[in-house]
């Protein structure tokens, strides 16, 4: 992985062929240019099995395009390895259904990638990890697995595994699957808060990238939208710019009444 | 890390191998058959290679955290399965070593007695059964934990968070495998010469403890003891690689997961009968 410029952008794609996760050599999405700056908060919308997850797997650098390029934070992905370790921890990932390890407490989980990447005892990581879960409201339930937890927190506790490590760019795949009404609205406050910057951060602004296939419910000026349909990436803009929209997806996807996957 | 991993478990191929149609005639069976062997060695092959390059190469990366897991598997590959061993120990005295002794005295051979138990419990039966028992007990778990940490999607989480996935689940297993495996055999081997000789004591046989130790480690040299080390050591290497490669390296759907634990443990025995016929040549050589 080798530095292009000084002041990159987050993400940038430049004709990126996106393979399946299961499957590279099957092209779930194809000639995706996109370009995500710093502090901007994008919306992907998308069906299930359009590509989401493909998508911010390839933003992660964690699958590299099958062709064209695909760079985060200025450095190509194609040569993401672990002496590019510093890079590769500036960006944090939420699964959809927060996937985290069933062998381990919801504090365990949260602890565990700051325990191997700066070789703490669980001693020294507790501190720093009771502060993220106060501020998650995740405290009462540190000494649960994730299998004794109901969806909502579980999602939650894969957002506090994220963020322990202060990343500078959040993906998070449907983070509002399954919830609850009043999550949420907590989840929808929070990560805005991330992107303005959260004190708890230290007023760092955080570029967040989020999918979903309910786009209504992140409505926001200050947002950017995308639409993945039919193997196509569209770069849509803004709320008002994606209403004036005449693609047939962005239609179908307004007319979504909520979230279904889970 | 996810380029060692695709690199090693790409078995994409192996997976249409053996979804595929079984062929009509019998030379096309065995052909697909030799060839499914040939890429599962070959899988194995990389896996271990990998695998031992990463404990050599993070051998101390996140020491905090990879050590109490390795002493974890260590406590759940040894400790935790003395009691099982110390009935095997008793059952194994009484079964073989009791019998043979009291066969020896009887035809006047008991000079013999030292070499036959060495060759019997110290070089084939002690090794051999111990690494039967922890494949059947942990490496099936071993299968059955990965298997389901893959169909879930938790090693694209670690590979998420920057932790190798090698490093972080294979390395404590192996670890803990072969010094588990180790360790419960010299318990085995001492467990079992003892119960034998107090099962043969209640028979009458006339043979005083002294006489039947000193028989003993009059038939043990320095080999001996290398050799089991290696050995055992060897086992619990190969079973683990064996699990583990089962359980994490191809993409498994919830429902495959008995399927493949199935046949790691078939496959986990046959490397244990192959290395032990490894051993057995190095004991003829030398």
């Amino acid at each position: 992985m080798s530095k292009t410029n000084s002041n990159p952008a987050v993400i940038e794609m430049c004709n990126a062929r996106i393979g399946a996760l299961h499957d590279a050599t099957l092209a779930v999405v194809e000639n995706v240019n996109w370009t995500v700056q710093p502090g901007e908060f994008w919306v992907v919308a998308g069906q299930q099995h359009s590509g989401r997850t493909d998508l911010l797997m390839h933003a992660a650098g964690l699958m590299t395009p099958a062709s064209g390029t695909c760079q985060v934070f200025g450095c190509d992905t194609r040569g993401f390895d672990e002496s590019q370790i510093a890079e590769r921890l500036r960006v944090g990932f939420v699964f959809a259904g927060g996937k985290l390890f069933n062998q381990l407490t919801i504090a365990e989980n949260i602890a565990l990638p700051l325990r191997y990447q700066k070789n703490l005892t669980a001693a020294e990581a507790a501190r720093a990890v009771e502060v993220l879960m106060e501020l998650l409201e995740l405290t009462p339930f540190a000494a649960n697995t994730p299998g004794n937890l109901a969806t909502n927190w579980r999602q939650r506790a894969a957002l506090a595994r994220a963020l322990v490590l202060k990343p500078d760019l959040l993906l998070l795949d449907t983070p509002l699957a399954g919830l609850g009404t009043r999550h949420r609205q907590w989840w929808l406050k929070f990560l805005e808060q991330l992107r303005t910057g959260h004190e708890f951060f230290g007023g760092l602004r955080m570029t967040v990238v989020v999918t979903t296939d309910d786009v209504r419910a992140w409505q926001h000026p200050q947002r950017q939208y995308a639409v993945l349909h039919e193997q196509t990436f569209s770069v849509l803009g803004s709320w008002s710019e994606l209403e004036s929209a005449h693609h047939q997806a962005v239609k179908e996807l307004l007319a979504e009444p909520v979230e279904t996957n889970l | 890390m996810r380029g060692n991993l695709a690199k090693a478990f790409e078995l994409t191929n192996t997976q249409v191998f053996r979804r595929a149609a079984l062929p009509k005639s019998y030379t096309d069976l065995a052909g697909r058959k030799l060839f499914l062997a040939l890429l599962t060695v070959q899988g194995l092959g990389a896996f271990a290679l990998i695998t031992l390059g990463v404990i050599l190469k993070k051998f101390n990366l996140a020491s905090s955290l990879i050590q109490p897991r390795v002493r974890q598997e260590i406590s759940r590959a040894g400790v935790a399965m003395l009691p099982m061993f110390f009935f095997i120990a008793l059952a194994l005295g009484f079964v073989v070593v009791s019998q043979t002794v009291a066969a020896l005295t009887k035809l006047g051979q008991s000079d013999y007695l030292g070499s036959t138990m060495v060759i019997v419990i110290v070089r084939e039966l002690g090794p051999l059964l111990t690494a039967v028992l922890v494949l059947a007990r942990v490496g099936t778990a071993n299968v059955i934990e990965l298997g389901t940490a893959r169909a879930l999607g938790e090693v694209e989480a670690l590979e998420a968070l920057g932790i190798d996935p090698v490093h972080y689940l294979i390395v404590p297993r192996v670890i803990g495998m072969a010094l588990g495996i180790f360790s419960l055999t010299v318990y085995l081997i001492i467990g079992t010469l003892v119960s034998g000789y107090l099962f043969a004591f209640l028979q009458d046989v006339p043979l005083t403890p002294g006489d039947y130790f000193k028989q003993i480690a009059g038939a043990l040299n320095w080999l001996d003891f290398a050799l089991l080390a290696l050995k055992t050591v060897t086992f619990g290497f190969f079973i683990a690689i064996v699990t583990c490669y089962h359980g994490l390296a191809q993409p498994l759907r919830l429902e495959e997961v008995s399927r493949v634990a199935v046949r790691a443990v078939t496959q986990g025995v046959i490397v244990c009968v192959l290395v032990d016929a490894i051993f057995i040549m190095l004991y003829l050589v030398t």
